[in-house]
């Protein structure tokens, strides 16, 4: 028992850098993945199969454009499908990256230092993945723009009551934010790189996207500032984000959508769901590219009690909406708490809770959450469960709502499951040319964390 | 022309798709010698001598080769949208210049039409030879919409589905379209020169080799055209069949009476109705259409005295979900409980000592009954045992009902002759080589003739050396004919028909034949030697011989303008029926029997390539697209079915297969199948639906058989039911307030049981609409009493609104398409439940749940609260149909509007946009015939220089062709409209009221007569 008391106190903790690396030594390693280690042939057939799946994606897209919606298993009453669900997924997946780089920047938890960079490259890919979604689920996408307020012959503004059109500006300026804080963060290592490159066309590449960076002291003056700045706006992003794509459903009078306890129970689960990618994402990589003095223990320790304490909001969510589906007396409500429970779609409702709120107790356990391989399953499963819920408030809410009458039943197609892998596909795909061309690690913040870097009075 | 180019042209002619083969000069010299001896005398080419393969697919194909393949629409449709440059190249077509022959351009314009503005024209349309009054919709010149002709007294403004379904059938694509001998087209000129020779042949014979095979006709100028040609031909024989016909009903007239007669009804005078196993309410059933508007009339428990329905049934039907009693029981014991009925009742009929052998229930209906002498009414179903009408018939008379409530006339049909022996004889006749020549006028027997006649096999057998089909499609009988004829359809040909009373309707052509076609009195004056004497003026001829008052002319158009001709209603007549009339012949038998009956809404087949009556649902299983085997609850228990397993039916030594339906209140021991499916050649929508009940149909028994073997065969079927559940009660124990219901009884204590506690105003964010200060605000209640769930309003607004059919595939997935739909709700013992209809069009919320959600504002509110739709803004996000709490929300998710084919070009109701791929949809209240009203009202009241506003004659389509009153639209606003009075109504209620969406659409609960003797 003090044993086990012991270990989890400060003074035991795995460090974020393991000891022995000087200035050098990370530049050398971070640097030497993109500029000269050859790529594997691993490589070579992981980006060739996610690009395959990023091409049958746009296969069934294509096919979609021609055909119609009609060729996905969204009917009446299940009017949204897939592709909200996956939507939902996909942005919320994206939120541990922002929370990475900009909360815990400003809470000036350094240990971010080694994630932040391919958490932030995460959350730019996820939200790309999410953004494909609103635009194609429409029955017209050819007039998917009419979304946008913009100047119109028509003089025709959109609706502004409507929760699509908060996400339309939520998820915008959210992939907006991310994109600028991501390239900014990028600058100094893109100069890093430049002075590091030996062919020509290379150098003239990162020279351009450093933007002239020098390094003089007013340059890191105004990195600092900026940085600061996006961090600052980026924040509530994580909050709002998410907020506002709950509102899509909170604000609906389907049965199992119209709660309040919406917004925060899905802020949780986005960086529940986030935080297990990245681990999902930062195990295999460290692994691979010999990263483990730089994503240490300590990392997979933090994610994983990152992972506990919002898995226990999630749970907390499910505990109150059926605490209030059963309390309300509102009969439509303490229907869906049963459908859900016993309904046709009761095994995905199972599987949800054994997924999100059962196996990841063993998160309790120290040993296994130091256990990159345990660890890497438990992600796996989250993300799973992650997907089960935004499934079961989209379809199994919608699939039997008020009227006995209109009751339906949601089939997925090929075409759905086509989209969804394709997605995955174009996600990994930009991974892997990620960790090819820029640096997954952000070298100059790794070097902060070194004990040279430590200045004295 | 240089050489080059010369060659180039020749290289293109080589490439072009009608390119000829090569032409095989042996194979022609070959023929030539055989031709010499048996070949064909006329050749065309070198080619078809030859009998050059490519040739003969050139004569079958209409078109070139390459040239059909565009009228593939699917294919078409799918290359238009690969070829997006064509968009491009669009425009260039405005460049051609105006054809060089004269053409003129429209300056005066023709008398009484106005472009955009409809016209309405009386006509008829007939099933089973019975008209139903009509007045259809045109627009310059093209039909577009059936009503019900609300000045005849056979429709007072209800249509039934079928002749709401009948514009459709005229616009069918598939109809036949020429003359056709031997695969060939050939010209209706070619058909008269073939039939010339025979029939001078028979003169000689006085015609003993002609049989003319019609189906039921009530058309006086028809009828009087046949009896003339057998006068020609004193030895030809008119045999008449159909397969839903009513042998037993006039079989049942003959044991009465000792002569054929109608009976009529009158149930707005009734007090108490028994029914045994009678779907008088549903249509089909002869005068169904004003049968529903008189039994409804007496529906109102706050006008009078409120009916009582008794049903006795053995497949539930729409009549059995209005009872107030239903009793589910085996259509071949309704006979034994007639008999154990007829004990109790003061009439002269033998028992057969099965007296004191009834149920418990009946002792309160003879009760009933026996209280209200002349004013209750026993009717017995089509399909039951001649016995059991005769019974109907001893019962009404000792109660004195005759004269009161129940009327006796002449028959309808023109030659009441019992149809399955006549076509019996028939195929005696032609199988003892005594038939040169068969003409069959309409109907499809070799489809739908009893399995043990076997139609087909008698006309393969070719013992009737000439046979012609004349009929609407090249269907199975068609193709066993040597010839067929096509005919027109009856919204484009003159003609005659009477309806249930005997009232002769003059049916007017709407339309010019599509297809050059013949009518069927046309045709059979052709038979007598006149092929050009028009259709018109044969009707008018026999009209006017018919006609002894001074103006002819006057009356003539008179009759065509009303839809009727005045005086031709049959008079009631005074039978007598015979004491001891009644030859029971009931049994007790407890194998499985199998009930065949007529499909509810594609009839016996004639409907099958009708995608509306397809994809209408079934009233109480809300099926589409299939028959079904119905069984009860207890039965597939037993049986360990479920629905959707395939069974197999056998019955004397017949098999079929067919897909289980669990139908609640079905009675055990008993299956159900419907007519009219597992066609061969019903067209491109009827064919290889469902499976053929007829091949277990026989003449002895062609509605109730016994002996019935059921076996599972372990596959399964999808069934396509357009409806979720069909339970009030959830899952979980719940039970959600629907229909509301009550009995008279506790009404007259709690008139507003059915109301809720209203929700308070001022509920919403979004700040409220004045809508008192508007001129109109529209709203619509339905009484759930007076619906019959007869399903007339869906296809009306079908028709209205141009709403598409999305086919079985896309109906399963839940996707069809109806803006208005009738919902089927069942309650308590699954054996015999309680059951509900309630029409849901949209509700047009105040606080409309989908305006809110849809980012593009597609959706918004009117200010006379109309919840509208913008097809064109609508991005397609189906936020809309998510949010609303009705489901009544309706969207293309695929193409589902043909927009190739001609015909349905002109079908559609200009008025109304035809909605494309990715947009959503949903009932208007008829936005369009609102706005007519206002254009109409504006115009007016600048004419009479006072205000004029729309007044009730508005009427939605639903509305309007609703034959039970069931609906009513108007302005909420004018406190004095129908509409407003009924809301004010206690027993109008809110659906889903708590949601706070202030639905414009309310219902009127339902209200019940039960007898209190039999509420236990």
């Amino acid at each position: 028992m003090p044993e086990q008391y012991k270990s989890t106190t400060d003074l035991e903790r795995a460090p974020v850098i393991e000891p022995g690396h000087t200035f050098g030594t990370v530049t050398e390693k971070i640097s030497a993945i993109v500029l000269t280690r050859p790529a594997s042939n691993g490589w070579f057939i992981g980006f060739g199969l996610f690009f395959m799946l990023t091409m049958m994606m746009l296969f069934a897209i294509g096919y979609l454009f021609l055909k119609g919606i009609g060729i996905w298993g969204v009917t009446i009453p299940i009017g949204w499908g897939f592709a909200i669900v996956n939507f939902v997924w996909w942005i919320g997946i994206g939120h541990a990256g922002t929370l990475i780089s900009a909360i815990l920047l400003l809470l000036r938890q350094s240990w971010r230092n080694s994630i932040n960079r391919f958490a932030e490259a995460m959350t730019l890919f996820a939200v790309a993945a999410a953004g494909i979604f609103p635009a194609i689920h429409v029955g017209r996408p050819w007039l998917a723009y009419w979304l946008f307020p913009y100047p119109n012959t028509m003089r025709v503004w959109p609706q502004f009551r409507s929760p699509l059109m908060w996400d339309v500006f939520a998820v915008s300026t959210y992939a907006t934010i991310s994109a600028l804080f991501w390239f900014t963060g990028l600058i100094p290592d893109f100069a890093t790189l430049r002075d590091r490159s030996e062919k020509r066309w290379v150098k003239m590449v990162y020279g351009m996207l450093s933007f002239g960076w020098r390094g003089s002291a007013r340059h890191w003056h105004r990195y600092e500032t900026m940085y600061l700045l996006l961090a600052g706006l980026a924040t509530p992003l994580v909050l709002s984000v998410h907020t506002v794509v709950s509102f899509d459903f909170a604000v609906g009078i389907v049965p199992g959508w119209h709660t309040t306890i919406f917004p925060p129970y899905f802020v949780a689960g986005a960086i529940y769901s986030g935080f297990a990618m990245v681990l999902m994402l930062a195990i295999p990589i460290r692994k691979i590219y010999g990263l483990e003095d730089f994503i240490t223990e300590r990392h997979l320790q933090n994610s994983a009690k990152v992972m506990l304490a919002t898995g226990l909001i999630v749970a907390y969510g499910y505990g109150v909406e059926a605490f209030m589906g059963w309390y309300g007396g509102d009969r439509y409500d303490a229907f869906t708490l049963w459908n859900r429970l016993h309904g046709p779609y009761a095994p995905e409702y199972w599987a949800l809770l054994i997924c999100n709120i059962l196996i990841p107790q063993v998160l309790w356990i120290r040993r296994l959450r130091t256990s990159p391989i345990a660890l890497f399953f438990i992600s796996g499963v989250i993300l799973v469960g992650m997907w089960l819920e935004r499934f079961i408030i989209v379809v199994v809410s919608l699939h039997r709502d008020f009227l006995t009458s209109s009751w339906g039943m949601y089939y997925p197609t090929r075409w759905d499951w086509m989209t969804y892998i394709g997605t995955i596909g174009m996600f990994l795909a930009a991974m892997f040319l990620f960790l090819r061309l820029l640096p997954a690690i952000s070298i100059f913040e790794m070097r902060t964390l070194l004990p040279e870097a430590e200045v004295k009075e | 022309m240089n050489q080059d180019e010369f060659v180039q042209i020749s290289k293109r002619e080589e490439v072009c798709p009608g390119k000829k083969g090569k032409l095989d000069l042996d194979a022609v010299r070959a023929e030539i010698d055989k031709a010499a001896k048996h070949g064909p005398e006329y050749w065309r080419s070198l080619e078809e001598l030859a009998g050059n393969p490519e040739f003969q697919d050139a004569l079958k194909r209409e078109f070139p080769k390459g040239a059909s393949e565009w009228l593939d629409s699917v294919s078409r449709r799918g290359f238009l949208k690969v070829m997006g440059a064509s968009l491009g190249l669009a425009g260039m077509t405005a460049c051609v210049k105006l054809p060089n022959e004269p053409i003129v351009p429209y300056v005066r314009q023709p008398e009484n039409v106005i472009p955009g503005r409809a016209m309405y024209y009386a006509t008829a349309h007939t099933l089973g030879g019975y008209a139903n009054p009509l007045l259809v919709e045109s627009h310059l010149g093209r039909p577009t919409k059936i009503e019900g002709n609300d000045k005849h007294h056979g429709s007072l403004g209800g249509t039934d589905i079928f002749a709401q379904a009948s514009i459709l059938g005229m616009y069918d694509p598939d109809r036949s379209q020429s003359v056709v001998s031997m695969g060939d087209q050939r010209s209706y000129a070619a058909f008269l020169s073939a039939i010339r020779g025979p029939l001078s042949a028979q003169k000689a014979l006085q015609g003993a080799g002609i049989r003319i095979l019609t189906t039921t006709i009530s058309s006086p100028t028809l009828a009087d055209q046949l009896r003339a040609l057998l006068k020609v031909y004193p030895q030809a024989k008119w045999h008449v069949y159909e397969p839903v016909n009513r042998d037993n009903v006039l079989e049942g007239a003959k044991m009465a009476f000792g002569q054929p007669v109608e009976t009529r009804y009158d149930f707005a005078k009734a007090d108490v109705i028994v029914s045994l196993d009678a779907d008088f309410l549903y249509g089909g059933f002869p005068g169904n259409v004003r049968y529903i508007r008189d039994f409804a009339s007496r529906r109102d428990p706050d006008l009078g005295q409120m009916n009582r329905l008794y049903v006795i049934e053995s497949t539930p039907s729409a009549t059995g979900a209005k009872a107030d009693h239903r009793f589910p029981m085996r259509a071949s014991e309704i006979e034994r409980f007639a008999q154990a009925l007829s004990s109790h009742l003061p009439i002269n009929a033998p028992t057969g000592g099965v007296a004191g052998d009834n149920p418990g229930f009946s002792a309160a209906i003879v009760q009933d009954l026996l209280s209200h002498r002349g004013s209750s009414i026993v009717i017995a179903g089509d399909h039951q045992p001649a016995s059991v009408h005769a019974f109907a018939h001893a019962v009404n008379q000792a109660l004195g009902n005759v004269g009161k409530t129940v009327f006796y006339t002449d028959p309808v049909g023109a030659n009441p002759v019992n149809q399955s022996e006549s076509l019996k004889d028939l195929a005696s006749d032609v199988q003892a080589g005594k038939v040169d020549l068969l003409i069959i006028l309409g109907g499809n027997p070799a489809y739908d003739a009893p399995a043990d006649v076997n139609f087909a096999e008698v006309l393969k057998g070719g013992k009737a050396q000439l046979r012609v089909h004349y009929g609407l499609y090249q269907d199975e009988t068609a193709e066993l004919c040597q010839w067929h004829v096509n005919a027109t359809h009856e919204l484009e040909s003159w003609g005659d028909a009477r309806a249930f009373d005997g009232t002769v309707s003059i049916i007017q052509p709407l339309i010019a034949p599509l297809y050059n076609a013949k009518s069927p009195i046309e045709f059979v004056s052709t038979l007598s030697g006149q092929p050009d004497a028009s259709g018109y003026d044969l009707v008018r001829a026999y009209w006017q011989k018919q006609h002894t008052g001074a103006d002819f002319e006057q009356f003539w158009r008179q009759s065509l303008h009303d839809g009727w001709i005045e005086g031709t209603t049959y008079q009631p007549k005074s039978v007598a029926a015979k004491n001891d009339h009644i030859g029971w012949k009931s049994t007790t038998d407890t194998a499985i029997e199998l009930n065949i009956r007529r499909d509810p809404t594609i009839w016996d087949g004639q409907f099958s390539n009708n995608g509306w009556l397809q994809e209408l649902p079934k009233p109480m299983s809300k099926l589409t697209w299939d028959n079904a085997v119905q069984i009860g609850p207890k039965m597939a228990e037993r049986l360990h079915l479920a629905s959707k397993d395939v069974v197999e039916l056998e019955l004397n030594g017949k098999k079929v297969e067919g897909a289980v339906w669990i139908q609640a209140g079905h009675p055990d021991n008993s299956i159900t199948v419907t007519l009219g499916y597992g066609r061969r050649g019903a067209g491109r929508v009827g064919t290889g639906q469902g499976f053929n009940a007829y091949e277990l149909r026989t003449s002895g028994t062609p509605w109730i058989a016994s002996g019935v073997q059921i076996r599972k065969t372990g596959a399964t079927y999808e069934l396509a039911s357009t409806q979720g559940m069909q339970s009030m009660d959830t899952p979980d124990g719940g039970h959600r307030p629907l229909v509301r219901e009550t009995s008279l009884e506790e009404y007259k204590k709690e008139p507003g049981f059915a109301r809720e506690e209203e929700v308070p105003q001022g509920l919403t964010l979004y700040p409220r609409y004045e809508y008192e200060k508007e001129q109109y605000a529209w709203g619509m209640a339905i009484d759930l009493n007076r619906c019959t769930g007869c399903n007339n309003c869906i296809l009306a607004c079908q028709s209205e609104n141009n709403i598409a059919v999305v086919g079985k595939e896309q109906t399963l997935l839940g996707r069809h398409m109806h803006w208005l739909r009738v919902d089927a709700y069942y309650q308590g013992d699954r054996d015999n439940p309680k059951a509900f209809f309630q029409p849901v069009p949209c509700m047009h919320c105040e606080n409309a749940p989908c305006e809110v959600v849809c980012p593009v504002g597609a959706t918004s509110h009117s200010s006379e609260g109309l919840n509208d739709m913008v097809y064109n803004r609508c991005v397609g996000t189906r936020y809309c149909s998510n949010n609303c709490p009705y489901k009544v929300r309706r969207f293309n998710f695929l193409l589902f509007q043909d927009w190739d084919t001609a015909q349905y070009k002109m079908m559609r109701n200009p008025d109304v946009s035809v909605r494309s791929r990715g947009v959503m949809e949903k009932c208007s209240y008829c936005v369009q015939r609102i706005n007519e009203h206002r254009i109409d009202a504006e115009t007016a009241s600048v004419r009479e220089g006072k205000e004029i506003g729309i007044g009730e004659d508005l009427q939605s389509a639903c509305q309007q062709s609703c034959p039970a009153e069931a609906i009513i639209f108007g302005n909420i606003n004018d406190p004095n409209s129908k509409v407003s009075q009924w809301k004010a109504k206690a027993r109008n209620y809110s659906l889903l009221g708590e949601l706070n969406t202030r639905p414009r659409t309310t219902y009127l609960a339902e209200v019940r007569n039960p007898n209190p003797e039999l509420e236990s």
